[in-house]
């Protein structure tokens, strides 16, 4: 299978302290892999450096062919990787519609434009109802369907997502990844960033677990599950 | 029901052109109702409100649309205003045509909006306030002290004989009669300036609506997310810097023209914050409110200094506090008011008014909706 992305001893530091010392994975065209580990194991910081958010100190980057490197954050967007940020970084006090419309914003396809819009409201119908509305006035599921949203919108080969499940009940949760399954369904390759290593193990392919900025484990999804290291550590069993 | 519907939507049309063609003809007769109605001076204060209605709009889209916190506004209103008066006047002998300074006025500011913009662009808020501030003090403070070793800008005097806006041999400087009515200078100015006023708010209307507008919205909202949906948050960053500065530019040099004369005193840190009072007061990011915003603030106290001293006469017998005293006190308190009563300006644009509208409870139901939703 053809890698999408290929990282290759990525380094990144904050100022003085190294977040992550050095890692490598890969995910294929269409494939939903979860990168998962305890606060502060560097999965953010990692995420931030595949968007151009963050410069890594060392490392390849290798996206679709290509050398990241020199490409700015905003580039990478029209090169097909979108993300979701952490806290999911809506626009409050934009309307749904207009959120959406940016994520649109590295396109100039009007009519199809529109047709993806149409389809997120299908995904979504709850954002449909509220397409007019605030979208800082949304619960924070709602908001989250934004962001994903959103991030769909600019029709992404790459859909990086940062804690989905974060800060939202337990329902909502259930619901935002019966989506993420959706979209992977859809062709779209995920990474999927979460502390909750059980769902998130359950809809990913492969998993990579981050210890202290390192790659600690990496395997299918179903050997993650069942490996007794990651219970004891992650699973809480 | 379509027929209907088409209908009233022709009708709705025909009357937004009545009221686009009422609005154009009170806006033509307006100097010269006022001038027959509240006295002679009033046209000139219009002419200002006009000017102020450029900056404020200007400093809009920095403030307004892409969330820039800018203390230092006035030095774009300075740049363009010394731009007009170096080359227009006897200074240095130079008489240049118009419509080659004011471009020139506006291009200036926009440079010197880009070189305040590029070293602030990692800042926001209370920082950014901070370095604008400082930004538009440096530029007063040049102008003031620009007389030696070489003079340029003739230092605390400032600069004097202006040439008036001329087209061809038609100057605005002087008296013209058309048709029996006698157009003064005051007039003429008015004209122009409600000519430059409704482009500018053209441009602004424009830019609301357009990618670069919603581009701006963005990052005022969440500069990272903005980054993250391909925005080159820097470029636009930038633009909006450059494209506020330029109005100031605009309005800097009609003012230059209109007065004839210009110093450094016109541009303290003052007029900043009179024309963010402005933009604030009437409604951020929202066309309608900065307008209203600049009207009100440029009228009340004039209409206070001719109106506080007879009341208090009719009240007390005798003038108690000297109306231009008071005027700065009643301005504090209208501020205070306003913010307690209407926090999002007099005419909020439309989000903010819906923002401040839906309160926690409304939101903790919708909540518990979505959840129940997501369970069936």
């Amino acid at each position: 299978m053809s890698q999408l992305l290929e990282v290759r001893g990525l380094k990144v530091a904050y100022g003085g302290i190294k977040a992550v010392k050095g890692i490598d994975f890969d995910i294929a065209a269409g494939e939903l892999v979860a990168l998962i580990g305890s606060n502060g194991a560097g999965k953010t910081t990692t995420l931030k450096a595949l968007a151009g958010l963050l410069h890594p100190t060392a490392g390849r980057l290798h996206y679709d062919g290509k050398s990241l490197h020199s490409v700015a954050a905003h580039q990478r967007v029209y090169r097909g990787m979108a993300l979701v940020p952490e806290g999911r970084g809506i626009f409050a006090r934009l309307s749904v519609e207009e959120n959406l419309q940016m994520g649109a914003y590295c396109r100039n396809d009007k009519a199809e434009i529109d047709q993806d819009m149409q389809r997120i409201y299908q995904l979504f119908p709850r954002l449909a109802e509220r397409r007019m509305q605030l979208a800082g006035t949304l619960s924070g599921g709602e908001q989250q369907m934004v962001a994903m949203g959103r991030a769909m919108m600019s029709r992404p080969k790459l859909l990086m997502l940062d804690e989905p499940s974060m800060g939202l009940a337990p329902m909502m949760v259930e619901k935002i990844f019966e989506t993420i399954r959706d979209i992977s369904a859809q062709g779209v390759a995920i990474l999927l960033v979460e502390q909750n290593a059980r769902l998130a193990l359950e809809v990913a392919q492969r998993g990579y677990v981050l210890e202290g900025g390192v790659v600690g484990l990496s395997d299918s999804a179903a050997n993650l599950l069942g490996s007794d290291d990651v219970r004891r550590a992650y699973l809480g069993a | 029901m379509r027929n209907v519907l088409n209908h009233l939507l022709r009708h709705e049309r025909r009357n937004a052109w009545a009221a686009f063609l009422l609005a154009g003809i009170v806006l033509l007769v307006l100097p010269f109702a006022t001038d027959a109605l509240l006295g002679r001076g009033w046209v000139r204060i219009m002419d200002f409100a006009l000017l102020y209605m450029m900056l404020a709009l200007g400093l809009n889209i920095v403030v307004g649309y892409a969330g820039l916190l800018d203390l230092g506004y006035v030095a774009f209103f300075a740049v363009g205003a010394y731009t007009y008066a170096l080359f227009g006047s006897p200074q240095f002998g130079l008489h240049w045509p118009f419509w080659a300074v004011l471009p020139m006025g506006a291009l200036f500011a926009c440079i010197f909006g880009v070189l305040l913009g590029a070293p602030t662009l990692r800042l926001r808020g209370d920082y950014l306030a901070i370095v604008t501030l400082g930004f538009g003090e440096i530029i007063r403070i040049f102008l003031n002290n620009l007389n030696a070793p070489v003079n340029i800008t003739n230092g605390p005097q400032g600069i004097s004989q202006i040439d008036p806006v001329r087209f061809g041999s038609f100057s605005l400087g002087s008296s013209h009669s058309l048709a029996g009515i006698v157009f003064s200078p005051v007039h003429l100015y008015y004209y122009l300036f409600l000519l430059f006023t409704l482009l500018v708010i053209f441009v602004s209307m424009r830019l609301e609506k357009s990618r670069i507008g919603r581009a701006w919205m963005a990052i005022r909202e969440d500069e990272v997310a903005a980054e993250a949906m391909g925005i080159n948050t820097r470029n636009i960053k930038l633009l909006a810097f450059a494209m506020g500065a330029s109005f100031g530019g605009i309005s800097g040099g009609l003012f230059a023209g209109f007065q004839g004369f210009v110093s450094p005193e016109s541009f303290s840190l003052m007029e900043s914050i009179m024309i963010l009072c402005m933009v604030v007061l009437g409604g951020m990011g929202n066309i309608g409110g900065v307008i209203l915003g600049s009207v009100l603030l440029v009228l009340l106290p004039e209409a206070l200094r001719n109106g506080a001293g007879p009341v208090q006469q009719a009240l007390f017998g005798k003038v108690v506090v000297d109306p231009e005293a008071l005027r700065m006190l009643l301005f504090g308190v209208a501020l205070i008011a306003v913010m307690v009563l209407r926090p999002a300006g007099l005419w909020p644009s439309a989000q903010r008014r819906r923002e401040l509208v839906v309160d926690d409870a409304a939101i903790a139901e919708q909540e518990q909706e979505t959840v129940y939703d997501a369970a069936k």
